[in-house]
């Protein structure tokens, strides 16, 4: 169970800082392929949006209720790289082996740029998911109940 | 000018990773272990490698810390001061004998940036030529582990997943 923080200016920081950094994490996100970059740190910055979120305006606030809602997610990031995978192979391919992603209209190296996309937003969600859920893990007291009831 | 900068980068680099071994409380070690990793996001950087050294100034020095230090608030306050016994003999015999087989080892290396270097003959030329055309993406690094090597990224994440599972399963229990 996280408290929220006493003093106003880690508050008004707070406030500042976390679309600040969220915006600045979809940008290595969605920038990696032309820079450095990518899923990884990508999810890793996401995650750490929220739980500065949470450990700013604690547990119990409406600003950390993304975060709890993430914990949902959890494997959603992984099902979205294997599903990716397995697209490639209904495609009649290997599996991850993007150049076979069935879209109409795109060339094979188009389609290989679209699937780094995809999979590093996969990797993103589930390391965004793992962090805030690993944070939640060592702070856990009350926050079981609070999760399975939603 | 640049060989004094390595010089200084390398000497704060052993003087945080001591630290963080010798000190005695553990809050201090934890901050000083993140400014280790900072330091070493400078070298990686400095070295070319900016991919690792984003990696790791935002996992080392950002999320580990984090993770550390609501580690050390679950714990009691007598957990958190360190006794350490003087070390053994041997050990101190042993790991420097260890340390000039290592700087011995080194010599034999090929120096960095070197073309003919087994690393860069052997698989890197064909990344490096084919990566754009194949994958229209202008970052290598991205496209060597996300297309050519997707396999490897897509067990990491699996491991990452594992670890989340793992942490929720041990320490959550004792809250029910």
């Amino acid at each position: 169970m996280i408290r929220p923080h006493d003093s106003i200016i880690v508050q008004s920081l707070g406030r500042f800082l976390i679309p600040v950094i969220q915006i600045f994490g979809l940008y290595v996100l969605f920038f990696g392929q032309y820079g450095p970059g990518g899923g990884f740190v990508g999810g890793v910055i996401l995650g750490t949006s929220m739980i500065l979120s949470v450990l700013t305006f604690g547990h119990d606030a409406t600003r950390s209720q993304i975060a709890k809602k993430v914990l949902h997610g959890d494997g959603v990031g992984m099902l979205i790289y294997a599903g990716v995978g397995g697209l490639c192979m209904i495609g009649g391919g290997e599996f991850l082996n993007y150049a076979h992603l069935e879209i109409p209209g795109l060339e094979v190296a188009a389609r290989r740029s679209l699937g780094i996309v995809l999979t590093q937003i996969g990797v993103a969600i589930d390391v965004a998911v793992t962090a805030v859920s690993i944070v939640f893990s060592l702070s856990a007291e009350e926050i079981i109940e609070d999760v399975t009831n939603g | 000018m640049t060989f004094s900068f390595e010089i200084l980068l390398l000497i704060l680099l052993l003087v945080t990773a001591a630290g963080a071994i010798l000190v005695k409380d553990l809050m201090s070690a934890i901050l000083l272990l993140g400014s280790y990793s900072f330091f070493l996001a400078l070298v990686w950087a400095w070295l070319g490698a900016v991919d690792v050294a984003f990696v790791e100034a935002v996992v080392g020095a950002g999320l580990a810390t984090v993770l550390f230090l609501l580690t050390l608030f679950g714990t009691a306050p007598k957990d958190s001061r360190l006794r350490r016994p003087p070390p053994p003999i041997a050990a101190l015999f042993a790991l420097p004998l260890l340390g000039v087989l290592l700087l011995y080892a080194a010599n034999d290396l090929p120096k960095f940036g070197d073309p003919t270097s087994p690393a860069s003959t052997h698989i890197s030329p064909a990344y490096l030529e084919r990566s754009y055309q194949d994958t229209q993406t202008p970052n290598v690094v991205t496209s060597v582990l996300m297309d050519y090597r997707s396999l490897d990224t897509m067990v990491e994440t699996v491991v990452i997943f594992t670890a989340g599972i793992a942490c929720a399963l041990l320490l959550r229990r004792q809250a029910s």
